[in-house]
């Protein structure tokens, strides 16, 4: 109960920034479309190629959705540093406050973010004629699944703030493996048609969990033992993370 | 006297080769005003970080409010409240938001939680920035957010660090009497840490001096004061050449007239130690015309904490925090 509530205030204090920042609203908000309107215009002949079925929009609306899940994500340790640097992580780690709970309230926010994102581009997508074969509950656990991946992401980044304590060794990480992680799926080209070896990787890479499932849930009739196998994966990693996100404040604190 | 905080034989070691506390130990007592007085780097903030369960040291103990800072950190951070040296408050949420937030941190909650958050805001001053962010709040207020905040879930033992570094001074008086007022009226026991001697002088029930990981010397502001036994004379030299000035000191270690303790050079400048200053200067100066060394100036100084500084760290205080600037920098 004690620890609901606490990761319900550190929740409330991404939520501030959010409401009160217009700005960061309003990046927010118009990223998504952004990005679904470059790929969208970019890629449009990707479906020329032999091999390629269905329509675009269709295809690569639940990709951008887990890419964006992963960029909002990847930046979340940033709070962390600024937390450090002006005293309020010190502050917040003398008190008895569960420590999961300040990775598991950023986490919340970020699934928040994620679903305000994911709302922008489904409507999009809906305009731009994409079809929804999930309906409303494939597009809910699509969330779901990016927010799974958002949520081990958020950790992660949390933890290497932690440890590494400057902004720029965090931005380094998250830039380094953002890019790679996302071609290295079948976010924005058909899995069928990615090269021998990229296919290969992208079986371990946990961002093409989360297309292939939320592709499966959103998109296409549903394949419910590759979107259980997938969802399973992703909690497991996730998990694995706060793990890492939460001994991450007792290294800091040797350190201090 | 009751103990409420007590460390024992604190060492820490940053790497690579850095130390911050080297055999640490001090006792403070239930209800006083305990000041760590030092310059930057000399190991205060290290010490309150161990206290305060931030961080753990290599070797050594500590019990705050009788509980076991190793063994049960938990209990003590419930038992504390912690004024950091950087303002704690999230910038982005308003005075009351952070105190609701400090208080959940604490387990508070509900109707207590409100009623606690409203008498801070009020005792502190900041009712009418209540619902304005931290970040908008001038100096003064964001330590008086501080203080609320570390005060919310009352504690038994604060913990100010550098309380009124860069305080205006009238907030800084501010400060003053609201810390006096917590030891007297709450019975609370303070341990702070300061690098001005003024502040240690009057806040300050019992001190330590803190140098180089070590405390070099504790007591009341007036024992340690009285224990210096007499006055410092300070001769500036009007030329100063090394030979004049070495000249200069034997001369004033040789006048037998009146008992000179501890006469030092220290450049250009001559230190001496006299039970009645004022009454040794005419003998002091009439050794050193007779010898043909001028004095450009005189001054005797009353026993001050600087020179209860100078005597036990051998160097002084403001000397200390300029080499720390140049080894941090």
């Amino acid at each position: 109960m004690t620890a609901l509530r606490q990761t319900w205030q550190v929740y409330m204090r991404g939520m501030r920034v959010f409401r009160r920042q217009p700005a960061y609203l309003g990046m927010t908000l118009f990223q998504p479309i952004i990005w679904l309107l470059l790929f969208g215009a970019l890629f449009k002949a990707v479906t020329k190629i032999p091999g390629f079925h269905g329509s675009y929009i269709n295809f690569l609306t639940p990709g951008v959705v887990i890419m964006l899940a992963v960029f909002s994500a990847g930046w979340t340790g940033m709070g962390f540093i600024e937390d450090i640097n002006g005293g309020v992580m010190d502050r917040m780690l003398a008190s008895p406050v569960w420590r999961g709970a300040l990775n598991a309230g950023t986490v919340a926010y970020g699934a928040f973010m994620i679903a305000i994102q994911t709302a922008m581009i489904v409507l999009l997508a809906l305009i731009l004629g994409a079809d929804f074969k999930g309906g409303v509950g494939g597009v809910l656990l699509l969330i779901v699944i990016a927010s799974l991946l958002g949520a081990a992401v958020t950790s992660l980044s949390n933890g290497v703030a932690m440890l590494a304590r400057q902004r720029e060794t965090l931005i380094g990480a998250v830039t380094f493996v953002q890019l790679p992680l996302t071609f290295l799926s079948a976010s924005l080209m058909q899995g069928s048609l990615l090269p021998g070896w990229i296919k290969t990787v992208s079986k371990f890479n946990p961002v093409n969990w989360a297309v292939e499932a939320g592709r499966s849930v959103a998109m296409e009739k549903t394949d419910w033992g590759l979107v259980g196998s997938r969802v399973g994966l992703l909690a497991a990693l996730a998990l694995l993370c706060a793990m890492f996100a939460t001994r991450a404040f007792t290294k800091y604190q040797r350190s201090l | 006297m009751e103990v409420a905080i007590e460390a024992q034989g604190l060492r820490k070691t940053y790497p690579p080769a850095v130390t911050a506390l080297d055999g640490l130990s001090l006792a403070v007592g239930t209800g006083t005003i305990f000041a760590l007085l030092g310059p930057n780097g000399a190991g205060k903030s290290t010490t309150v970080r161990v206290l305060t369960t931030l961080t753990r040291p290599d070797s050594g103990s500590a019990r705050v409010a009788g509980i076991d800072v190793l063994a049960d950190p938990v209990s003590v951070r419930r038992a504390i409240g912690v004024v950091g040296q950087k303002h704690g408050s999230d910038p982005e949420a308003t005075g009351r938001e952070n105190l609701v937030l400090g208080g959940e941190f604490y387990g508070i909650t509900g109707r207590e939680l409100a009623q606690r958050v409203s008498e801070g805001l009020e005792r502190f001053g900041l009712v009418d920035a209540a619902d304005r962010p931290a970040k908008t709040y001038s100096g003064g207020m964001q330590r008086r957010l501080d203080i609320a905040m570390g005060l919310l879930h009352r504690p038994q033992v604060l913990f100010p660090d550098e309380p009124t570094t860069g305080l205006d001074p009238e907030a800084r008086v501010d400060m003053w009497r609201e810390i006096e007022r917590l030891a007297a009226q709450e019975l609370m026991t303070i341990l702070l840490t300061t690098h001005y001697m003024e502040e240690a002088d009057r806040l300050a029930s019992e001190l330590a001096i803190v140098d180089r990981g070590r405390i070099v010397a504790a007591g009341t502001p007036e024992g340690l004061k009285s224990d210096l036994k007499g006055d410092a004379i300070h001769i500036e030299l009007a030329e100063p050449g090394d030979a004049e000035a070495r000249l200069a000191l034997e001369r004033v270690a040789e006048i037998d007239e009146v008992a000179l303790d501890e006469v030092t050079l220290d450049g250009r400048t001559l230190r001496a130690r006299a039970r009645d200053g004022g009454a040794a200067i005419p003998a002091v100066l009439a050794a050193l015309e007779a010898h043909g060394v001028r004095a450009a100036s005189v001054t005797v100084a009353r026993p001050s904490l600087e020179e209860v500084y100078l005597r036990h760290a051998g160097r002084a205080f403001h000397q200390a925090e300029i080499g720390y600037g140049e080894v941090a920098a």
